[in-house]
């Protein structure tokens, strides 16, 4: 009896161990920093994660795979964020810009959808803005802060990437870079 | 007249409680359980970061309209996710973090109890002044010189 015991506390021991590891495993995975921003600052292109997400300025959803095709500038932001209130009339500007041979589509992240809203109007967004309320975006991208802005390829694979507040020329190399992939 | 009266006292008689049942929470009782959406590990009561004090508005206009508790919560997590919540939720994958501590305190306590009665078990008391019942009997010469040794300290 007491070696049966002896061997179901170890069995048990282990197995929690085990489970712990596993754990421990599959958070250093998804906290690894891995996303599409760390693969595209180590040079590597690789394909744009995904997504379908409720559109903020209007009905309906958006998903990334309807935009192939086309260049698509993938801006995330939120409206508490300082320097995406900067960036904003220059994403827009470009948007007008490159209308029909570009997509810019504003990703809003960690943010309360009424002041996304607002910001919307404040700075005169007209180009196609979606919410992530699952927060899934922030670890696909590998974001690790605000604004930031990544270009996607007809094909849909992230070609470049901008961290911190977008510039017109930066947009403008970006756009064209995503155009020759 | 009279009627008017009767009116505007059932009408104060119904206001009087609903207006005392509200707010029905308040922020310092949230923001503790709520977390920062940009900072690593804290809760907004702990951040001063602008996404922080944009929770905390958002809460405080919804307590100012009413909004129970768990209803805030709800828009909280329609707006950022679950893990807005410093707590995770009691259902799917989140029951692991609640079920977790529980198992782990009664797997201990099991296996100290089934310690503590084999301990008991193994102790049996012998007379006083025999040998240690657990090691080999001590050398006479050697317990001779002990307890030489020990009378120099008495």
């Amino acid at each position: 009896m007491n070696a049966r015991l002896k061997l179901g506390a170890q069995a048990l021991a282990v197995g929690l161990v085990a489970g712990l590891l596993a754990l421990l495993i599959w958070k250093v995975a998804h906290d690894s920093g891995g996303g599409a921003a760390s693969k595209i600052d180590h040079g590597k292109i690789a394909a744009a994660p995904g997504f379908k997400l409720n559109r903020l300025d209007g009905g309906g959803d958006l998903s990334l795979a309807a935009l192939r095709g086309k260049p698509v500038v993938l801006n995330f932001w939120a409206s508490w964020c300082y320097p995406c209130n900067q960036e904003a009339g220059t994403l827009e500007a470009a948007a007008q810009q490159w209308a029909g041979k570009a997509t810019v589509v504003g990703v809003d992240v960690r943010d309360a959808t009424g002041d996304a809203r607002k910001f919307l109007r404040q700075h005169g967004i007209s180009y196609p803005v979606v919410h992530d309320n699952h927060d899934s975006m922030w670890p696909s991208y590998g974001l690790t802060g605000l604004p930031e802005t990544f270009f996607v390829d007809p094909h849909g694979r992230v070609v470049g990437h901008v961290a911190g507040q977008i510039s017109a020329a930066d947009l403008r190399r970006g756009i064209e870079e995503a155009q020759k992939a | 007249m009279k009627r008017l009266l009767v009116v505007a006292a059932a009408g104060l008689a119904l206001a009087a409680p609903a207006a005392a049942a509200c707010p029905k929470t308040s922020l310092p009782k949230l923001e503790n359980e709520v977390m920062c959406p940009v900072c690593q590990g804290e809760t907004i009561a702990q951040s001063d970061s602008q996404a922080a004090a944009q929770v905390k508005r958002f809460i405080q206009g919804r307590v100012q309209a009413c909004a129970s508790e768990a209803e805030i919560k709800r828009e909280l997590v329609a707006q950022y996710g679950t893990q807005i919540l410093a707590a995770p939720p009691r259902k799917g994958f989140g029951w692991l973090a609640w079920l977790l501590p529980a198992i782990g305190i009664l797997v201990a306590a099991g296996v100290m109890a089934l310690l503590a009665r084999r301990w008991s078990r193994r102790a049996p008391e012998g007379p006083p002044g025999s040998p240690a019942l657990d090691g080999p009997p001590m050398d006479p010469e050697l317990e001779r010189r002990l307890d030489d040794e020990l009378k120099r300290f008495e």
